[in-house]
Formats: structure tokens, C-alpha cells, sequence
């Protein structure tokens, strides 16, 4: 027992032990003016772990992801990195830490090597110039101006200056935002290389695929407040069935006797004024008794049922909006999304706003 | 990497250096502008040689009478083609033979013209036999450092110091504000005076280098004296650009947009090009106004410069205006550091 104690202290100097988190967060909040940026919030996450804070524009992720790097004093709660805090230690969690920030511009006229080699000059250990452009492959860029670079060559250059100083735990706020589908799974392949290599990432972003794809445990968050957290397998299983199915109908029949109430529960269930006038007689609970059926919401026009056993459900899907003597419009399905997992705790889409 | 490479001020400033020279719009403000304007201004307020004026006569023995004046070249022409000659300027006067008369047709509105008629009236009676009364001798003077090229080289410097600090400060900064690479330095662990430092520092190169290309052109082109100490006038140029280097860094200490910067740069800078005596002498505003005047940091560093080049005054005669650009560092750098914005 003394030994493990001892051991944490001396190790405090440099290196974190195992046992501390790589980040703890406590009742976090923080105002700007009226707006409640962040809201209460609490999370942690372990040495090695790629955590996810997920979630649509203003939910509140660059806040909270800057108040950790120190960029932004909360007006309240605890934030602890690496069993370090910012009030005490800034000095030391600035040469462990390495960030990329949205949005930051480097010197169009200076090269990818310069702008490394000023990086690497502020951290007191660290990365060679070669291993870091070797882990960022800019290797061909290497003399190449800032200012000729593709978007997702400046962002890898942009993550290359948060790992120059090898740090402990990597910040990235929302890495591939404005790349095209090619230069994102560049940066993905990039991301899972640093997770193989054991580091600790905590990185926001908007798109679900992303925080599926690359982290172990995701936090959704909305207003300013985490509303799910877990890995994305756990998230996904709290929709309650593996897949989506999603259909309009248009009517081709006459008032049918459910209407009304159809009508009442649909807008009950999806919390939605619009839809009432537009989502058209289905009877809901007829389509909610089919086995394998878990819920059922309206989102506009189209109806969205959560399913597990599709092989078996489609089938009486369709047979008991045939029943019902309604014409489909649009049929689709597809796997449940942590996108889905948003919809179903907020009623709206991650990318509504 | 060796020592010097891994120095985060060393590469600071190498860095801010090498985004100066890939400016080429730098270049030619800091450099190539300064040079032109002096060489304009030379050309346009040069002291000419005294000036041979055109003048033309009718009879041959007139003729050999106006050249025998160094002063006067003279050409033989009838008189409809001399008073063609005046009218187009070609000749400034045209003596007539008129029986044993000489009449002088000139403009008389025109003061060489006056001038030809008064050396053209000596030489003729001095060709006629006429003797001085009273024996006269002349002394020439061309002494340099009484020129105008003299009095307006150490203004053009000191603005040009002014001008390349502020604006290679301002921009710079704000830019990097706008482009969030400020914050993105201050998350890492770079010392934050370190970037103002690296500033300062290569400044400091680009400022050797640019004073001593204007001032060896001025030298080399124009014969510009420099009469005081140089070690004094290289402190003068480093405490100058200083200052202006604190007054760029306030002056975007806040700003978030090129725009902004460029409105207040120019309205700190504007009254001193209009004040501060770069191309005369600023004694010859009112009295009223003249503590304001001498209050501004660039008037300051025109009496330093100006005293030390062209009258070899010693730094230490110079208290004033040293404690004026001394205030004038100390405050924008302490205000700046205080209310500066680094995001």
C-alpha cells in the first residue's frame, strides 16, 4: 500500500499513474450572458480512453472541451486533468496536453516543417520533426507553404502540432468538420493510429458515424447538458431495436373511426405541432402490436418505427398498413445510429440546427 | 535539433522574420519606399549649379559680347527668328542692334529673364569698355548639411521607423487574432511575453538592415553628413523603433479585424505626419499648439535624429525629447500588456 502511494508521488512529476483519471469533470457550468453554454455537468474519462462528446452545434462541446484545456474559466465545478487542475498546475498541464482547436489558421507562408519546428520549440520533450510528420504523412508536404495544403492536410498539420510535444491526453474539437468524405477518413485512419498507440483522446464532433466509428464511450450532449453517456453500442441499444424503419403513406380511403385518436397519439409521441395535419391516418397502435416493433414516432411526413427482428416485422408492416388501406409513398431502412439515439431523447435531428 | 533550435524565443523570432521577407508588399514599404521618396525628393530640391541662361542677339559683335559671359549663352538670329525663339522659351532675351542702341526684349515678369537682362547689360558695357568702380571677389558656398535633402533624410527615417514598426506589430497581430493562431498559441505552453518578445527582436534585424540601406543610400547619393556618434545614432534608431513598436502593439492589443486596425493606426499615425516636422520644420506651427507637437513621439525622434546627424549633438544634450520617447515606450507596452487579447 505504501509503495503504490509513494510511487503516485513521485510519479506526479512527470507521468500520471494508471489510476488516475485523465479527466474529471465536476457540476460544470458556465453563462454567456443569458445563454447557458454549459450546464451542470459531470463526466470522467480513463487513461487510454478515446471518449466522444457528441452532439449538434451550440450543445455546448467547444465550451465545455476549452474550459478543459484551459482557454475558458467555468463559473462553477471542477475540472481535473490528469489529477492536475488548472488554478495550481497550468505551467505543467500546458507541456502534457496537446490541443487542436477549431478553426485556427497557421501562417499561410510558412512551411509544414517551420510551423512543426515552432511547435516542437514550446514543449521541453517530445516528438522529433520527422516522427511527427511521419505520423501526420505529410512527409510529401514537408516544404510545402501552409497556404497550398488541402483541408485535410491542414488539419493533420493542425494535429501534428497537438502531438509534437507527445502529450498525455490529445484534445480534438471536431477534427473533420468541412473535409470532404476522403479527407475525413484520412484524419479517422490518423485518430485510430494515436488510439492503437494507447493514447488518451477526448475529441467533439457532430457527426455520429465519427463518434461510432472512433470512440470508446460517447457523451450526447444538448443544451449544455450531457443527456446519454455510455459506448456507442450501449447507446444505441437504449433506441430498442437494431434498425429504423421509415415510411410515409398517402390515404386512399375515407375517414377511418381511429383517426382521431391515431391523430392524438401520434402528436403525443413525437411532440411535434406540424405533424398532425400532414402524417395521415396510420393507426399506430396496430403497427406497435406487431412483434419486434418497439416504438414509433412522427417526424413531418414520415413515421419512424424502431425494429429489432426486421426480417420478420417488415412483412407485417407492410400487411397492416395494407389493412388499413393505406398506400406507401416511401419505405426505407437502415441499422440504428447514435443519430437516432439523438432523435429518440430529443425528437430532433443532430444537424436540425 | 540543436540547442538553439529547440529555443521557443529563437524560433519565435525566427519565425516572425521569415513571414516579414515572404511579405513582398513589406518589402517595398520598408525598403524600396523610403529610398524612392529620398530620391525624389533630392531630385526635386536639389541646389542646381548656377544656371547658364539662353539669350539670343542680331549682330555677331553682340554675340561675341553676351558669351564672353560665363553666365550667358548666346546665339545670333534675325529678329523675327528671336522673337519666335522667345515666345517658344527657347531664349530668355534678345539683344536688337538698334542703330547705336541695344534694346532688350524680355519678359520681365519672368525672374531669369531679369536675371539674363542684368548679366546681358554687364557684359555688353563691359565689352564697350566699361570699368568697375569699386574691385570685387566671390566666395561660394555649397556646404552640406544646410540642404534640404540634409534637413528631410533623418524626418523620412523616423517615419519610415514608425511605419514599419507599427504596422509590421499591428497587422501581424491582429491577423493572428483574426485566424485564432493566437489562441492557438496560448494553448500551447509558450510563454506568452515570448511572442511579444519575438516581435521585438526581429524588429530589431529588419531594422538594421533597413536603416542601414536608406542611410547608406542617402550617404552614398546625396552626401548626407553624419555628424554626431553613430553608435548614438544606431541607439536613436533601436529606442525609435521601440517605441514604435509598443505604440503598434497597444493599437492592437484589442482589435479583433484588419479593418479596425487599419482605422486606428492611421489615426494615431496621421497627426504625426501632419505635425511632427518630417518635411518641415514643425517650429512653424503656432505657438498654441507646439506642446502638443513636441509631446508626439515622432517629433521626438526626428529633434534626436535630426541633432545627432546634422548638428553632431551629443545623446546627452538631448534630455527632452529622450524622456518623451522613453515615456512613450514605457506606457503603450505596460497599457498593451494589461488590456491585451489573446483569443
Amino acid at each position: 500500500m505504501d509503495k503504490v502511494t509513494q510511487d503516485s508521488t513521485r510519479h506526479r512529476i512527470h507521468e500520471t499513474p494508471d489510476e488516475v483519471a485523465a479527466l474529471l469533470i465536476r457540476g460544470l457550468h458556465k453563462t454567456f450572458g443569458e445563454v447557458r453554454a454549459v450546464d451542470g455537468i459531470d463526466l470522467e474519462v480513463g487513461p487510454g480512453e478515446c471518449f466522444g462528446l457528441l452532439g449538434p452545434n451550440g450543445a455546448g462541446k467547444t465550451t465545455t472541451i476549452e474550459i478543459c484545456e484551459g482557454l475558458t474559466t467555468p463559473d462553477a465545478g471542477i475540472v481535473e486533468l490528469l489529477g492536475r487542475n488548472w488554478q495550481r498546475d497550468s505551467d505543467e498541464l500546458r507541456q502534457l496536453i496537446g490541443i487542436q482547436l477549431q478553426e485556427t489558421q497557421f501562417p499561410e507562408k510558412l512551411t509544414v516543417e517551420e510551423v512543426l519546428r515552432l511547435f516542437r520549440s514550446f514543449y521541453r520533450r517530445g516528438m522529433t520533426l520527422n516522427e511527427a510528420i511521419a505520423l501526420a504523412q505529410l512527409e510529401e508536404k514537408r516544404r510545402a507553404r501552409v497556404g497550398g495544403l488541402s483541408g485535410g492536410q491542414k488539419q493533420r498539420l493542425a494535429m501534428a502540432t497537438a502531438l509534437v510535444g507527445d502529450p498525455e491526453l490529445l484534445f480534438l474539437d471536431e477534427p473533420t468538420t468541412g473535409l470532404d468524405p476522403q479527407a475525413r477518413r484520412h484524419v479517422w485512419d490518423l485518430v485510430e493510429r494515436l488510439k492503437q498507440a494507447g493514447r488518451t483522446i477526448i475529441l467533439t464532433t457532430h457527426y455520429m458515424e465519427e463518434a461510432e466509428r472512433l470512440c470508446d464511450r460517447v457523451a450526447i450532449m444538448d443544451h449544455g447538458r450531457v443527456i446519454a453517456l455510455g459506448t456507442p453500442k450501449e447507446l444505441i441499444a437504449t433506441v430498442g431495436g437494431e434498425d429504423i424503419v421509415e415510411f410515409a403513406v398517402s390515404a386512399k380511403t375515407t375517414a377511418d373511426p381511429s383517426t382521431a385518436f391515431a391523430l392524438k397519439n401520434a402528436a403525443n409521441s413525437a411532440q411535434d405541432d406540424n405533424s398532425e395535419d400532414r402524417q395521415g391516418s396510420v393507426n399506430v397502435e396496430a403497427l406497435k402490436a406487431i412483434p419486434g416493433v418497439q416504438s414509433h414516432r412522427v417526424d413531418g411526413a414520415v413515421h419512424q418505427l424502431s425494429v429489432s427482428e426486421l426480417h420478420t416485422a417488415v412483412p407485417r408492416i407492410f400487411a397492416a398498413l395494407e389493412e388499413q388501406g393505406l398506400h406507401l409513398s416511401e419505405f426505407r431502412t437502415h441499422s440504428a445510429t447514435l443519430e437516432d439515439v439523438f432523435v429518440r431523447l430529443t425528437g430532433r435531428n443532430l444537424r436540425d440546427e | 535539433m540543436n540547442r538553439l533550435e529547440l529555443s521557443s524565443l529563437y524560433q519565435l523570432t525566427v519565425t516572425r522574420f521569415k513571414l516579414t521577407l515572404r511579405e513582398p508588399e513589406a518589402i517595398f514599404w520598408i525598403f524600396v519606399f523610403p529610398i524612392l521618396l529620398a530620391l525624389g525628393l533630392g531630385i526635386a530640391f536639389r541646389n542646381r549649379p548656377a544656371d547658364v541662361l539662353p539669350v539670343g542677339a542680331t549682330t555677331p559683335q553682340l554675340v561675341q559680347a553676351l558669351a564672353a559671359d560665363k553666365g550667358l549663352r548666346a546665339a545670333e538670329m534675325d529678329e523675327a527668328a528671336g522673337t519666335h525663339a522667345l515666345a517658344t522659351g527657347n531664349i530668355l532675351l534678345l539683344a536688337v542692334r538698334n542703330g547705336n542702341s541695344v534694346v532688350y526684349r524680355y519678359d520681365d515678369t519672368n525672374p531669369d529673364a531679369r536675371i539674363a537682362r542684368m548679366i546681358a547689360d554687364r557684359a555688353i558695357q563691359v565689352a564697350a569698355g566699361r570699368r568697375d568702380a569699386v574691385e570685387t571677389q566671390n566666395e561660394l558656398l555649397h556646404e552640406t548639411g544646410s540642404r534640404y535633402i540634409d534637413f528631410v533624410v533623418p524626418g523620412l527615417l523616423a517615419m519610415n521607423l514608425m511605419g514599419s514598426a507599427m504596422w509590421g506589430l499591428g497587422f501581424s497581430i491582429v491577423d493572428a487574432r483574426a485566424k485564432k493562431l493566437l489562441k492557438r498559441m496560448v494553448a500551447s505552453p509558450m510563454p506568452r511575453w515570448q511572442y511579444l518578445a519575438g516581435f521585438l527582436f526581429s524588429r530589431l534585424v529588419l531594422l538594421a538592415i533597413e536603416v542601414v540601406v536608406f542611410l547608406g543610400f542617402a550617404r552614398v547619393v546625396f552626401g548626407v553628413p553624419f555628424r554626431g556618434p553613430l553608435w548614438q545614432l544606431a541607439l536613436a534608431c533601436v529606442l525609435t523603433s521601440q517605441v514604435f513598436s509598443a505604440l503598434g502593439l497597444l493599437v492592437a492589443s484589442r482589435a479583433r479585424t484588419m479593418e479596425a486596425v487599419s482605422g486606428l493606426m492611421n489615426l494615431v499615425m496621421l497627426p504625426m505626419w501632419i505635425l511632427s516636422g518630417v518635411f518641415f520644420s514643425a517650429s512653424r506651427f503656432p505657438a498654441v499648439i507646439q506642446p502638443l507637437v513636441k509631446a508626439l513621439p515622432l517629433t521626438a525622434a526626428i529633434d534626436v535624429l535630426r541633432g545627432n546627424m546634422l548638428q553632431g549633438t551629443q545623446l546627452g544634450q538631448m534630455m527632452t525629447p529622450l524622456a518623451i520617447l522613453l515615456a512613450w515606450l514605457a506606457l503603450p507596452f505596460a497599457v498593451s500588456l494589461k488590456v491585451f487579447r489573446w483569443r
